[in-house]
């Protein structure tokens, strides 16, 4: 058998070792290290719209719903530890509310964006907070369930609209607003979390994932703080339903359509699941890709899958996670 | 007139499903005491603990802690009462740094109280806890990750997690398993120190040695029952206690 004589070792960039702690403000060359990766995420998006024709702008509105769906899922299944496929259920609420609001009060998107948002979070939190006790595969598995559960409801009883949904509401004045209300919800949600997670809360839930006897022998409500956690990534998701129904003026069953729950999954596997800043990449990759795969008909999904497992062969940890391995730190042979 | 015990637990029962883990369990515990906890395996020890801190609800029984009865309250409120406990299988917060691990009981009800908001920086406080149980301040250890710590570290973080919640009463779930006799022996001295501040211990242990130079007071379970209970010599001269446990190591 041949024995490997030399292997790959990995260092940190010595950059990086000095950008950590104060002395990351003595030169420009280290701040700029900090900075960049920001700059070119926040001026990316930011741009971004004003090289697209308004067909992709419209493709860029949904990749920003879904960002904003992976990014709450993001959270949950990596600082809090509750895998939850409740994002047709988020989508659902936000916008079913909004929407309603809008056609039997004839309230403006900008009242009914917000309350729908919150009063959605809320009420998502309140069918969710009862399944917290489950924990993994289980709580998928239930969250799962309710987008369904409200689809039968609505059939059944025939209100909201019953199958057809409601037309003609409100929309967004121009194609500008709506695209740059949703990126800026994207980039105050990603900064938000990224310090969130951090702060003693997010530390909190982390060890709510890691070990949750130890939180509670430690004196904490475990229920409490995952009730916050599940009402954070509801608000994301709901303002990202409230402002499809208002995208497309128009409420109906397919807001709670599967595809709210599977595809953030997949921009979390191929952006790089726990960085936050890679679900988003990811959305904004397999929204477009769906769109430019359309031609092929049927084939449109095969397709996709393949992409998604050479990913998952390939490239398990992720995009995002590769990028960030390759900014901080470079690779070195090194005898055996 | 001896003072009101801390802890009192009367005629606790659990069982699960057919297995009887623990019968009609009941004993005292008085403030600043060491109070050891023996048995052979499965004899109901961790249940016990499990009982106490709220884990499990017992089937009957009740349990007063400072003349207030905690049975079947949920954990977090018994640990914001003072009562808190270690865990046997050693679960660090893994992915947070060592310090980082303490920032979860210093964000706890009972801490929050009593520091009335003049707990300052959060993150000194973790590190004046961490050396406090024997991590080097200036070291890199109390900023490593708590899944590369080796075992010692890990007890010693245990029960930092504990202190950091300045409570009365610490339930130790067998804090010498699987340490060497050194780390052993730099772990009682902290455990004495945590007495002489006033601090009350209940050590469920197998390291009867140790356990016997820390303690003067020792309940036996065997069976989920309690078989004798007294000092450390009471104890092994009992012959009930040597057939259930110790009978081959004295016999020697």
């Amino acid at each position: 058998m041949q024995t490997k004589t030399r292997r790959k070792k990995r260092l940190d960039r010595s950059i990086k070792v000095r950008t950590e702690g104060l002395y990351a403000l003595t030169s420009w060359a280290e701040m700029a290290y900090l900075f960049m990766p920001r700059v070119v995420l926040v001026l990316g998006l930011l741009l971004l719209p004003l090289v697209l024709d308004p067909y992709w702008q419209r493709v860029l509105c949904s990749a920003g719903i879904y960002a904003l769906l992976a990014i709450g899922f993001d959270f949950l299944a990596e600082y809090v530890g509750l895998v939850c496929l409740g994002g047709a259920l988020f989508i659902g609420a936000g916008g079913y509310i909004a929407g309603l609001l809008n056609a039997y009060f004839h309230w403006s998107p900008l009242i009914t964006i917000p309350m729908a948002t919150v009063l959605g979070a809320g009420l998502c939190t309140l069918v969710l907070v009862p399944c917290l006790r489950l924990r993994g595969i289980y709580f998928a598995i239930v969250s799962f369930m309710f987008p369904l559960f409200a689809v039968f409801i609505i059939i059944a009883l025939n209100v909201f609209g019953g199958t057809e949904g409601i037309t003609a509401l409100d929309t967004f004045p121009n194609s500008w607003v709506e695209l740059y209300l949703i990126l800026a919800a994207v980039l105050v949600a990603l900064f938000a979390l990224r310090r969130l997670v951090n702060e003693d809360m997010g530390i909190i839930l982390r060890g709510i994932m890691d070990n949750d006897q130890a939180v509670r022998a430690s004196g904490i409500n475990i229920t409490d703080y995952k009730t916050r956690a599940v009402f954070i990534a509801a608000l994301l998701g709901c303002f990202g339903g409230a402002h499809l129904s208002h995208l497309y003026g128009w409420l109906g069953l397919s807001l709670f359509a599967m595809d709210f729950s599977i595809l953030p999954i997949a921009a979390c596997v191929m952006g790089g699941m726990g960085t936050l800043v890679g679900p988003v990449l990811g959305a904004f990759i397999l929204t477009p890709m769906s769109e430019a795969l359309r031609g092929f008909g049927q084939l449109r999904v095969v397709l996709y899958c393949l992409i998604l497992i050479g990913f998952m062969v390939y490239k398990p940890e992720g995009i995002m996670n590769v990028l960030q391995r390759k900014y901080h730190q470079f690779e070195v042979w090194e005898e055996v | 007139m001896a003072s009101e015990p801390l802890l009192q637990v009367t005629r606790l029962s659990k069982s699960f499903g057919g297995v009887q883990a623990v019968m009609n369990v009941g004993f005292d515990l008085a403030r600043g005491e060491i109070l050891g906890v023996i048995g052979p395996n499965g004899s109901g020890k961790t249940t016990l603990v499990n009982l106490i801190s709220g884990f499990v609800k017992p089937d009957t029984g009740t349990i007063l802690f400072k003349g207030l009865d905690i049975t079947g309250m949920p954990p977090h409120k018994i640990a914001n009462l003072g009562l808190t406990r270690t865990f046997q299988n050693m679960r660090p917060y893994h992915s947070l740094s060592a310090y980082k691990n303490l920032i979860v009981p210093l964000n706890s009800p009972r801490v929050r109280k009593t520091a009335g908001g003049t707990l300052g920086d959060i993150d000194a406080v973790a590190i004046d806890i961490l050396e406090e149980v024997g991590f080097e301040r200036d070291a890199r250890v109390p900023y490593k990750t708590a899944g590369s710590l080796p075992l010692g570290y890990l007890k010693r973080l245990e029960l930092g997690r504990c202190i950091a919640l300045r409570p009365e009463l610490i339930i130790c779930d067998e804090v010498f398993s699987g340490l060497s006799m050194s780390e052993i022996s730099s772990i009682i001295p902290l455990l004495e120190k945590l007495r002489m501040e006033g601090m009350t211990l209940m050590m469920i242990e197998h390291r009867l040695r140790e356990l016997f130079r820390l303690t003067n007071r020792v309940v036996v379970l065997t069976f989920g029952q309690k078989i004798a209970e007294g000092t450390p010599e009471e104890v092994m001269s009992n012959q009930q206690v040597r057939d259930a446990y110790l009978g081959t190591e004295t016999k020697k």
